[in-house]
């Protein structure tokens, strides 16, 4: 049964993804992202992209406003840490259950029409969300400056806090913020209990994804891609299906959209903002859409890069240089600084641009072609060998 | 009655910008069949142009006083525009008038930047799904708006009307109404006035000549009219440069309205999309009709009575949305689409 299980290819890609996912706080602290803050999102935009992949990546749906079910999952995080507790999990609850049935609405309208049409429509939906939570809700959302806990928060089931002091969201005692810090081969591991959580559930999250991948469910949803037409001909009603992915893929964003709540407890308007439905939609197409790991691997990749370059300001690049005459470093300061620093969101542009027009199935199939290319390569190299040694011998020739 | 008039003025103004744009991006759907995402980056570029002849034309030169001092006794500096010392007071004229000035810069720039757009990049997506079309274009606009923003920076940069328009004029009197009950910006009739002859122009530009006619043969069915021999691909990449002088035309003209800042593509851009979902996807009077209609919609819904029905709620924020959602949902090709437009 176990050795049945093991083979199982899914099963192990399932085990060495959540050992993977596991050992993040070792495995990024020699690239300098082992810290909690950076692994959490990590995790939570991970589930952002699994959830968005479900959607586009199985049925080619692209919807452009997945960032209002993370908005709307943050918003009812932090009113279910005002209200009811800091737990985390009557938050992670309400704030999947209540993007949920914003999908549902959304969907419902949006999916009346397909291709262009369903993407300006979602497009129009999420700017409506942020318009509604910018100005309109503010009693709700508390506008520009973003819902915050507060110390006179009812809080019916902790209580009020007495201490004066600002409870922290935590898991049964847990808290979110709470590390561990290990020394290990000169490196300072952090092993931080948010990330563990986000972990967990980026582990459930994913095989639940297999598991939809796999189905006949997910297999309907793949046919809606490749012809919808011929499947209305074939008296299917797809759209129960095309909804019960949208909403599925709602809820994810909901999830994530709760989770990174918990882990720093306030909610904002610009999370709904059509560059963060942008950026999700750039993780999965980086990672490789209509794929398990793409949408994962984008997201780590996107979130890495922007930590990385949105910290080098003019000064570092200088310092890479000093080698250098002062005058070509000058020219290399200028030619580099527009896309580093606060000209990040230029350089995401540019290889969003890259990506689509060069590797329009992402970095996974990137992957695929490099190891088809090698593998051809090889075997043309042990075929060839052989034949031109040949061909060198001059007994051989006649 | 006055108030309604005075809504509806107050509506044209936005929605002459919106029917532009909305007009812009359906010569492009309709004769390339591609969504640009990067239409409102356009409509920013055009806006953008305006602040750099502005900027070119108020040029000054600085001398310094030989007998006049400052009040740190330091000689004090004499500015003058150029423009002023090399043609006196035509100059003068010609710096006011900067935003008319622009319009020479515009078309040119704007016929530019669209056939390069179209040559460069668009051109190698006709083949693709229209998912890699609105992700390439989103990029590009996502780039466009960034490279904007690295030079003239993050805030606003606000353009004067020209002095003799800067004024609001008693529209009601006008019109024989009470003296002193509508009064309206100069710069927004002008606007709308401008907005109309673009309109009219683009109109009567397909509809009178050949080459007109040759693009609507090619919007109604491309392979034939290739068939006879005409390189009507040629004409396309025409057309998207002329899509992207109407909107670029668009922004430069708002800039008195709107101070130019990088993001003001992306703001309309969202609401151009709607317009021109409600007029029916690749219905030019469709989109002209809808851009106006929401555009005097919104102004509307922001007085307060109406506020006032919906128990105080900005319902101007949300009105061209759920008025989408509901055109969307009884009539699902908008109000003036055809049949088999964008059906799968």
């Amino acid at each position: 049964m176990l050795a049945k299980l093991l083979n199982n290819k899914d099963t192990m890609l399932v085990i060495v993804f959540s050992l993977v996912v596991l050992a993040a706080p070792l495995l990024l602290a020699p690239l300098g992202a082992g810290y909690p803050d950076l692994m959490q999102r990590f995790a939570i935009f991970g589930i952002f992209a699994i959830g968005f992949n479900i959607l586009f990546g199985l049925t080619g749906y692209l919807s452009f406003g997945h960032a209002a079910f993370l908005g709307v999952g943050s918003y009812s995080a932090v009113w279910m840490f005002k209200l009811l507790s800091v737990n985390i999990v009557p938050a992670i609850l309400l704030s999947v259950l209540i993007s949920g049935l914003f999908a549902l609405v959304i969907g419902y309208v949006s999916l009346k029409r397909s291709g262009i049409y369903f993407s300006i429509l979602t497009l129009a939906f999420a700017q409506m969300s942020f318009n509604l939570a910018y100005s309109v809700l503010t009693p709700i959302t508390n506008g520009e400056t973003g819902l915050q806990l507060a110390l006179d928060d009812p809080r019916v089931l902790d209580g009020a806090s007495t201490e004066g002091v600002l409870p922290s969201p935590q898991l049964f005692g847990l808290e979110m913020n709470d590390t561990a810090q290990v020394p290990f081969l000169g490196m300072e591991l952090q092993f931080n209990v948010g990330f563990y959580i986000c972990a967990l559930i980026l582990i459930a999250a994913f095989f639940i994804s297999l598991r939809i991948f796999r189905s006949s469910f997910g297999m309907m949803l793949r046919a809606v891609k490749s012809n919808q037409t011929r499947l209305n001909y074939t008296g299917i009603n797809t759209k129960p299906y095309t909804l019960a992915a949208f909403v599925i893929s709602g809820m994810y964003a909901g999830l994530a959209g709760g989770l990174m709540a918990s882990m720093d407890p306030l909610a904002g308007a610009e999370r709904m903002q059509w560059t963060a439905s942008g950026e999700v939609v750039l993780m999965t197409i980086m990672g490789g859409a209509g794929s398990l790991l793409g949408p994962v691997l984008g997201a780590a990749i996107i979130k890495y890069f922007e930590n990385i370059f949105s910290r080098i300001n003019d000064n570092v690049i200088e310092a890479w240089f000093t080698f250098l005459p002062d005058w070509l470093g000058d020219i290399l300061v200028t030619l580099i600084s527009p896309f580093v620093g606060k000209g990040w969101h230029l350089s995401l542009g540019l290889i969003f641009m890259l990506v689509v027009i060069f590797l329009p199935g992402g970095l996974v199939e990137g992957a695929q072609r490099v190891s088809r290319w090698t593998v051809r390569s090889v075997k043309r190299l042990q075929h060839s060998e052989p034949g031109s040694s040949k061909s060198l011998e001059p007994g051989e020739t006649h | 009655m006055d108030a309604i008039l005075l809504q509806i003025l107050n509506g044209l103004d936005k929605g002459s910008a919106y029917a532009l744009i909305a007009l812009g991006l359906t010569l492009i759907f309709g004769t390339l069949g591609v969504v640009n995402f990067a239409h409102g980056a356009l409509f920013m570029i055009g806006a953008f142009c305006t602040v750099v002849v502005n900027g070119l034309l108020s040029l000054e030169r600085v001398t310094l006083s030989e007998t006049e001092t400052n009040p740190w006794g330091e000689p004090l500096e004499i500015r003058v525009q150029y423009a002023e010392l090399w043609f006196g007071d035509f100059g003068q004229l010609m710096v006011d008038y900067s935003v008319f000035w622009s319009l020479l810069f515009v078309i040119p720039a704007m016929l530019l930047i669209g056939i390069a757009m179209e040559r460069g990049l668009i051109k190698h997506f006709y083949k693709r799904p229209h998912a890699d079309q609105i992700l390439v274009t989103f990029g590009l606009a996502i780039v466009l708006q960034e490279i904007i923003k690295q030079i003239f920076g993050a805030n606003p940069i606000p353009q004067p009307a020209p002095d003799a328009l800067r004024g609001a004029v008693d529209v009601g009197a006008a019109l024989g109404l009470s003296p002193g009950s509508i009064i309206y910006p100069i710069w927004r009739l002008v606007y709308f006035l401008f907005a109309a002859l673009i309109i009219g122009g683009v109109f009567a530009f397909l509809r009178f000549t050949t080459f007109g006619m040759v693009v609507r043969a090619g919007m109604a069915d491309r392979e034939t009219v290739g068939l006879l021999g005409i390189d009507i691909d040629k004409r396309f990449t025409a057309m998207f440069g002329i899509a992207a002088v109407v909107t670029g035309l668009a922004g430069a003209m708002y800039t008195p309205i709107l101070s130019p800042n990088y993001h003001m593509g992306m703001d309309f851009l969202v609401l151009c999309f709607v317009v021109v979902v409600v007029g029916g996807m690749g219905s030019l009077p469709g989109a002209v009709a809808a851009g106006f209609l929401l555009g005097v919609l919104q102004s509307f819904a922001s007085m307060t009575q109406v506020k006032a029905l919906f128990f105080g709620f900005s319902i101007d924020q949300v009105i061209i949305y759920l008025v989408a959602v509901i055109i969307l949902l009884t009539r699902p090709r908008g109000l003036m689409g055809r049949k088999g437009v964008m059906e799968t």
